[in-house]
């Protein structure tokens, strides 16, 4: 397969191609038997050779990392799982004994489950069915009791709903912990408790009040998107500019060309006005394709993004520090394979003991 | 509830010798679906491998597997499931020696 734009560097077994209104190249062809007389099987010190793991940036709420050298499959497996099997603390039963405030119980117990909560989740044990019973192991139970009031020492004059009143807010740092059994020992030094106490969960006028308990459970974000550890966890690809050694930019146009792209990722030499990319900040480039949209600058340039660069954002919420997120998802995922594993060599004895192939009639 | 399906198990059609056969795996999606089949494909004695999930409130996924030479398309899924392992494995060691190093920026975020 012979790629006309070989000038620019464009490799479509690594590069997916970008256009003006189509992208090319997408899916990926290193498989057995795709290109003749080549060997794609699986190796694992091939993979091993390829594989890069970069940490780029790291905050107290989120991480950047680079995965570079595997499928999309993988890395998407990787996304899926933070996502959706990931597991998390979140409240699932709400007990209200009272609540004379005008949002309704059903629409606060909901809200009451969206609340991120700081508890480690390898403390706490599977809820697995609904008629299990609660434990210390399974369950942390929450008291919410507010009330508002009127504030008789604020100043006549005063419109400000917080100086007036007492508690006109319901916030995530009226949730009280109550203890059960050993779990005072347990959560000793690291209190359950929201990761955010300022988020406001109702408003409230005086007279009125809440009085409720809280059963928070282990659960997975499949099961309902409050168990979901993160925020976001995304990944683009990494990517490319790719100058036509051939034809470049005139230098009467080459601030022009800069200006089509992210701030840093095209230098122009101050003497010559020759165009470079700059391979450290190629990775902000939002691939606008503005340059693409001038005549002008046809055929100097062709975008392209890299089909194993993987650049991940994740953000987490909830429990998790960020840069422990990435193993629990792998940790999942070798677990499923083991599960899997263990029961397709199960079909394996089972299908050798007679000779005789059981299947099923779906 | 009704009892749990097995976690994997062959559908009806199968050949004799398993080396074309479609087998059901429960609790499942494309997760493992697609990283399953990648890897399957890597396999040069698999002649083809395609999964699907047939319907999205069915907990499954369906994975067709069919081999050259009449092998066992089951031994080629087991050992799949070896080299995904290992795969992942390596991505975990080489993500905490990346942490280890530690030439990453840390920066302050405000929430």
């Amino acid at each position: 397969m012979a790629s006309a734009s070989t000038s620019t560097g464009f490799d479509p077994r690594k590069h997916v191609g970008v256009r003006a209104e189509r992208a090319t190249n997408v899916s990926s062809t290193d498989f057995p038997g795709y290109y003749p007389d080549e060997d794609h099987s699986w190796s694992l010190e091939q993979f091993k050779e390829k594989l890069q793991v970069k940490v780029q940036r790291l905050s107290g709420r989120s991480i950047e990392f680079d995965l570079v050298g595997v499928d999309a499959s993988i890395a998407n497996a990787v996304r899926r799982i933070l996502i959706a099997e990931v597991p998390s603390i979140a409240v699932e039963y709400v007990y209200v004994w009272n609540n004379t405030t005008v949002m309704a119980d059903e629409v606060f117990a909901q809200r009451l489950g969206m609340v991120p909560l700081n508890v480690d989740p390898t403390l706490m044990e599977m809820k697995e069915a609904v008629t299990d019973q609660p434990t210390d192991r399974n369950t942390i139970v929450f008291k919410l009791a507010v009330t508002c009031e009127r504030n008789k020492s604020a100043p006549k004059d005063s419109t400000d709903d917080s100086v007036r009143f007492v508690n006109s807010e319901v916030r995530a740092g009226h949730l009280t912990w109550v203890p059960q059994g050993e779990q005072g020992v347990v959560f000793a030094g690291k209190e359950p408790a929201p990761t955010n106490p300022n988020i406001v969960l109702m408003k409230m006028r005086p007279g009125q009040e809440v009085d409720m308990e809280m059963h928070a459970i282990k659960g997975v974000g499949k099961d309902h998107a409050k168990f979901s550890p993160v925020a976001t966890a995304s990944y683009r690809l990494l990517p490319l500019v790719l100058l036509n050694h051939k034809k470049p930019v005139p230098p009467e146009l080459a601030h022009k060309f800069q200006k089509c792209f992210s701030p840093g990722v095209i230098r122009v030499d101050p003497v010559t006005n020759e165009v470079s990319v700059d391979e450290h900040n190629l990775r902000n480039e939002t691939m606008s394709r503005e340059a693409l949209r001038h005549p002008e600058f046809e055929g100097c340039v062709e975008l392209a993004r890299m089909r194993d660069h993987f650049i991940f954002h994740v953000e987490s919420e909830g429990p998790y520090a960020p840069e422990r997120l990435p193993l629990e998802s792998i940790k999942v995922m070798r677990e499923k394979i083991a599960t899997l594993k263990r029961a397709a060599e199960g079909l394996l004895v089972a299908d050798s003991g007679d000779g005789d192939v059981q299947m099923a009639d779906a | 509830m009704a009892e749990t399906p097995p976690k994997i198990r062959l559908l009806k059609g199968a050949e004799q010798d398993l080396s074309a056969a479609t087998y059901q795996i429960h609790n499942e999606s494309h997760t493992l679906g697609n990283a399953l089949r990648w890897m399957l494909m890597k396999n040069p004695k698999v002649e083809f491998c395609g999964y699907s999930v047939p319907h999205p409130s069915e907990n499954h996924i369906h994975i067709r597997i069919q081999m050259y030479d009449h092998l066992s398309s089951l031994t080629a899924l087991i050992e799949a499931l070896n080299d995904l392992d290992t795969l992942f494995e390596s991505i975990e060691d080489a993500y905490k020696a990346s942490l280890a190093n530690g030439s990453y920026e840390v920066w302050e975020e405000k929430s």
